[in-house]
């Protein structure tokens, strides 16, 4: 099959809100040629069994992507300093804990 | 209530209810004949989705068609049994796919009549027919949305997109103004408390259709030699065709369940 990168409209950027005051979650990616068209084509792919209660449609080009290889220095969660997590700290008597 | 201007039918909230539900049965196959021709994934998905509810409008209506109707049909035997000349959907909606604009242009023109129309008919003094208008209505607002938004692209687009958009309508037109006609049948129904005022559905429909096509830098087409007959039973050379492929299943099982 030949490369047809001219055929297809631009990629967007799915995100649906679950229920009102929920975070936006990636839903996944669509073509559209505009943002309206974009916002209709994720309705019809992503929302339409009652999903969301909103939608996002943002530019695919517009998002800008860690890089796997960043993996190491970018994301070490640092487990060596305990310090960082809650369970560290002692919480004093009469303090309740949830 | 106005003297008959037609044959007096028998039955005539039945004939009514199985126009409703005729035009979005062959609306909803058209549309259908696109699940998996479409040009993109994402507008094969969406013709496909709309397809289904137009489909679903026609069940809950012809449903109701047949329980007035009362001789024990029900939406599968209103929608798979009968004839072409059974069918009381307008001309428009059974006129073949086309290209992508052509499909496009009678979904626009019959979106901006069925909201319009649901909106009135949600208000109407039938309980069923109002719930189901209610609930239609949200689903053809959507549509609406969707196909005008195509029509202005298209329109608006690139030279060939514009010529093709531009003879679909030329080519369309002329079906519209069945969708506006009224009859001795919408009279019987007005006198039911089903009454639609074609008059302001006809100047608000004007309105909405003139506003897209001027988005769309399209022209509207001069009124001339409208075509009816679709309301009576009396069809383009199209239904049948489409009804031979639509009731090819149901009809060799007949009963069948799965």
């Amino acid at each position: 099959m030949s490369t047809n990168d001219d055929s297809q409209w631009p990629l967007w950027e799915v995100f649906t809100q679950g229920a009102r005051g929920e975070p936006f979650e990636h839903a996944g990616s669509i073509h559209a040629a505009d943002a309206e068209l974009a916002l209709q084509n994720a309705r019809d792919v992503y929302t339409r069994r009652g999903e969301a209660v909103n939608l996002w449609v943002v530019p695919s080009n517009a998002i800008v992507a860690s890089a796997p290889s960043d993996a190491g220095p970018f994301f070490d969660p640092g487990n060596d300093k305990p310090y960082r997590h809650p369970q560290f700290y002692v919480a004093p008597r009469g303090v309740r804990i949830f | 209530m106005a003297a008959p201007r037609h044959t007096a039918v028998a039955n005539p909230l039945a004939e009514y209810l199985q126009r409703l539900g005729d035009d979005r049965l062959v609306l909803g196959h058209r549309l259908s004949e696109w699940c998996g021709h479409a040009p993109i994934l994402e507008e094969d998905i969406a013709l496909s989705n709309m397809a289904l509810d137009l489909i679903g409008h026609a069940t809950s209506i012809l449903a109701l068609a047949g329980a007035v109707e009362g001789q024990g049909r029900d939406e599968d035997a209103l929608a798979f049994f009968r004839d072409g000349t059974a069918f009381r959907n307008a001309l428009l909606v059974e006129q073949p796919n086309g290209d992508f604009a052509v499909t496009l242009v009678r979904q626009f023109l019959f979106d901006a009549y069925s909201v319009l129309l649901w909106d009135q008919l949600s208000h109407c003094g039938h309980e069923g027919l109002a719930a189901i208008a209610a609930k239609s209505l949200k689903e053809d607002k959507y549509h609406l949305r969707h196909s005008s938004e195509w029509v202005v692209r298209l329109g608006d687009g690139t030279d060939e997109s514009h010529a093709r958009t531009q003879r679909a309508l030329d080519t369309l037109w002329k079906y519209t103004a069945e969708l506006f006609e009224r009859d001795a049948v919408d009279d019987a129904v007005a006198a039911m408390g089903i009454a639609v005022d074609t008059a302001a559905l006809r100047s608000l429909w004007d309105g909405l259709v003139n506003d897209v096509l001027q988005r769309a830098t399209l022209t509207r087409p001069p009124e001339t030699g409208p075509r009816r007959g679709g309301r009576t039973g009396r069809h383009s050379e199209h239904l049948g065709h489409m009804l031979a492929t639509m009731q090819s299943v149901a009809r060799a099982h007949p009963g069948a369940r799965w």
